[in-house]
């Protein structure tokens, strides 16, 4: 397995050799591939780029895109940036890691969920907003978080029986 | 069968990300099949454009020759718009704007007021052309002025009409571009870069990306006349990974400029070559300041350094940078174009030219707007943005991002310039502008701001790094209900030791929202440390819930929506929050229905409810 990691990274990386700017966008394409920057992956992105594994490892984590762990099927981004935060983005993280029974930047075990904030969206007319994968959603209610999170559903079902 | 047409159609549809969050591809898609579907493909033509700042309308769909402006647009409206407008020549009204005071419809662009107070120069094209399509670009003038450069200019000829034309940083510190292009001219070592900072990390705000995704020629024009007059063959774009529309639009550009020989060797035929790269940054907002983006660039952790030297002298891999933001750069084909004088003459004495802003947060018209600069906040708030959502009062204007200011109502007259915001208290910053209104507690919100700088904040100094988690808990203790008024006195201090102390623009700045948050609204403060009260009623430590006795039906709702089950009560018996258990969530407010409006929020207060459930009425 990690021979093959490694052997995968290796052709991912290998375009970026020799070129000036390497590091970032080698991390970035790895990611891509895995979702997530694997040891040994870092281990190889330093040999293509010339620096030891401390370094990139450095370089990873000091950036909030890179992730040393794997994210979940459904990668749910809830913005928190200012717009959204006026209109009670911080209500809607509450009501989401209540649904998912899940805190903000974990995965569930079965990697089905990751929960995560982001600084900013974009789409602030639409606030408050969050990202299912690649999917935005916009002008959001708690009552809408139920919908997109039928676990909450789930959890009245049983109360009310 | 061919339906008869009088005339050419152009319908265009806004890919803004905006408009993409809310669907506008699939319009655009459904526009495609119906005009096929008619036979109509001759003369009816749909075209995708970037952002029309409107981001609130959205998505919006624009029919001309005449300018008919339909917002809210649905898949389904599609039908409507092609058989009724295009076929008949009847407009769809009931997708017109409508102004929110009169509630009169307004058919046409050019008369909706949020654009026609606008004075828009660095978004001139957005929204009325393909960003994908280069010759959409070309006859609206695109790289004209790169042609008049090369050909008739000297680079010294270059930089003195940009430094004449008072043009000045757009990233938010208005540094003076012709004297940083000037500098990065003179030295002598080679090779030298222009680099474009595109990494807008503050919240709320959109400008660059809109201008990215709307226009990219424009930019990658101003860069390279920025490579002619520096004399460097080397651009860089430094963009948010984030903004992967933006990505791909900038990606698409530099290609097609590239084929038509306007980018890469030999451009125009001259001995002049310019190539421009897109380094995706990584998500960290320290990046936006320049040596931290340069350090990232190379491939390093993005942590400022001390400055002298300025990057002009040792910027990026340590050689001669001009580091210029995304609509300094789109000024620049105007300024060439139009000359110095025409620039001079629209703007402030010490600031030229008009201002970009992202509008959003609690008011009625979000999007993103550009006016002269000089025009008052009050025009910016009131005139274009429509006022404050819902009808509710305006409390304050926050300017600058993460690190600006939030300024009262009684800074609506204030003039939109560099120099004025930052006398307030606040700053021009990039151009994010977020509205509050009275349910906005200030304290929160400065917490807010606060946390996000102090998430961001590298760690180098110890300022920044020790000062503002400091400064954190001390908030947090004054929205608790735990501060008092020496808190409040010893935020100052530690603000203006963060202010003081700090290496780079992050942690200079970061104190900014603390401190003009006391400075304009410190009854608020003094509400929260002296009576334990959130006049916003925001804080959750500060508020409580009640179900009112006299208006609860007993219907159930909101006891079976309580995620924490606090609520007690059953069929037709009065509901009870038990305040130790409730999370102050809300959601049994949202729920009650309208109609008995039963539960209320209050704080600082506690309203008289009966022990244990009992029998509606019976109060």
């Amino acid at each position: 397995m990690a021979i093959d990691l490694r052997e995968q990274t290796h052709e991912i990386v290998a375009p970026f050799e020799g070129h000036k700017v390497v590091l970032i966008p080698a991390l970035q394409a790895v990611q891509e591939k895995f979702g997530y920057l694997p040891e040994v992956a870092m281990e190889e992105i330093g040999r293509v780029a010339s620096v030891s594994p401390n370094v990139v490892y450095g370089v990873a984590s000091f950036y909030a895109q890179f992730r040393p762990t794997p994210v979940g099927k459904k990668h749910v981004t809830v913005c928190q940036g200012t717009a959204c935060h006026v209109r009670g983005a911080a209500r809607i993280l509450e009501a989401i890691e209540r649904a998912l029974d899940l805190k903000a930047g974990e995965t569930t075990p079965d990697l089905e969920y990751s929960l995560e904030t982001v600084a900013c969206i974009g789409a602030c007319a639409l606030a408050p907003t969050l990202r299912i994968n690649d999917d935005t959603h916009g002008k959001l209610t708690t009552t809408e978080i139920e919908k997109l999170f039928p676990k909450t559903a789930k959890k009245e079902e049983t109360s009310d029986s | 069968m061919e339906a008869k047409l009088n005339g050419e159609y152009k319908i265009l549809v806004c890919q803004g990300t905006g408009c993409v969050s809310s669907k506008s591809d699939r319009i655009t898609q459904a526009l495609e099949n119906q005009i096929k579907q008619l036979g109509l493909s001759k003369n009816v033509h749909v075209k995708l454009t970037g952002c029309h700042g409107f981001c609130q309308q959205g998505p919006i769909v624009i029919v001309e020759p005449e300018g008919v402006f339909y917002t809210q647009v649905k898949e389904e409206d599609v039908p409507e718009i092609i058989k009724s407008h295009v076929v008949d020549g009847k407009h769809v009204e009931r997708l017109f704007y409508h102004n929110p005071v009169t509630g009169e419809a307004i058919p046409l662009y050019r008369d909706v007021p949020f654009y026609s107070r606008q004075h828009r120069l660095i978004l001139r094209n957005c929204g009325h052309i393909n960003p994908e399509q280069i010759d959409d670009c070309l006859a609206t003038g695109g790289y004209t002025a790169l042609k008049k450069a090369i050909f008739e200019m000297e680079p010294t000829q270059i930089i003195g009409e940009i430094s004449r034309s008072g043009l000045r940083g757009r990233g938010g510190a208005g540094f003076p571009t012709g004297k940083k292009w000037e500098e990065a001219h003179k030295a002598k070592e080679q090779p030298k870069y222009v680099v474009c900072n595109a990494d807008e990390g503050d919240p709320g705000a959109f400008m660059d990306r809109s201008v990215l995704e709307a226009d990219p020629h424009s930019v990658l024009e101003g860069m390279a006349i920025a490579g002619y007059a520096i004399g460097t063959s080397e651009g860089y774009i430094y963009v948010r990974a984030e903004y992967p529309l933006a990505v791909k639009r900038l990606r698409i550009a530099i290609e097609q400029a590239k084929k038509l020989g306007l980018l890469g060797d030999n451009i125009l035929g001259t001995e002049f070559n310019f190539d421009i790269e897109i380094m995706q940054g990584a998500g960290a907002f320290v990046c936006g300041e320049g040596s931290a983006l340069m350090y990232s660039l190379e491939g390093k952790r993005g942590m400022p350094r001390v400055r002298p030297p300025r990057s002009v002298a040792s910027g990026l891999w340590g050689k001669p940078t001009s580091l210029n933001n995304v609509k300094t750069f789109a000024s620049v084909p105007l300024i060439i174009n139009r000359g110095a004088d025409w620039y001079r003459s629209i703007g402030t004495e010490g600031s030229k030219g008009t201002a970009v802003f992202a509008l959003t947060g609690k008011i009625a018209n979000s999007g993103l707007i550009e006016v002269p600069m000089g025009a008052t906040l009050g025009e910016v708030v009131f005139d274009i943005g429509g006022g404050v959502q819902e009808g509710k009062k305006f409390k304050a204007v926050q300017t600058g991002g993460p690190s600006g200011g939030c300024l009262p109502e009684s800074a609506l007259d204030l003039p939109i310039d560099f120099e004025s915001l930052t006398e307030a208290g606040s700053m021009m910053g990039s151009g994010g502008m977020v509205v509050m209104d009275t349910d906005t507690c200030m304290v929160d919100l400065a917490h807010f701001f606060l946390k996000f700088c102090c998430n961001e904040s590298c760690g180098k100094c110890v300022p920044c790094r020790e000062g503002l988690p400091l400064m954190i808990d001390i908030m947090h203790k004054i929205t608790k209900g735990e501060g008092d008024l020496h808190d409040i006195d010893h935020l100052i201090d530690l603000g203006e030791t963060v202010k003081n102390g700090s290496l780079c623009g992050l942690g200079t700045t970061a104190p900014n929202p603390v401190l003009s948050s006391i400075r304009y609204f410190r009854d608020e403060w003094e509400a929260h440390v002296v009576d334990k009260k959130c006049p916003a009623l925001v804080c959750k430590s500060l508020i409580s819930f009640y179900i009112l006795p006299d208006k609860c039906a007993g219907c159930g709702i909101c006891l079976r929506a309580c995620p924490v089950e606090a609520i007690s009560g059953g069929k037709r018996l009065i509901h009870i929050i038990d305040q130790d258990k409730c999370i102050r969530c809300a959601t049994c407010l949202e729920k009650c229905p309208e109609r008995f409006s039963a539960v209320v929020k209050v704080t600082g207060e506690q309203i008289a409810v009966p022990k244990e459930p009992v029998p509606v009425g019976a109060q």
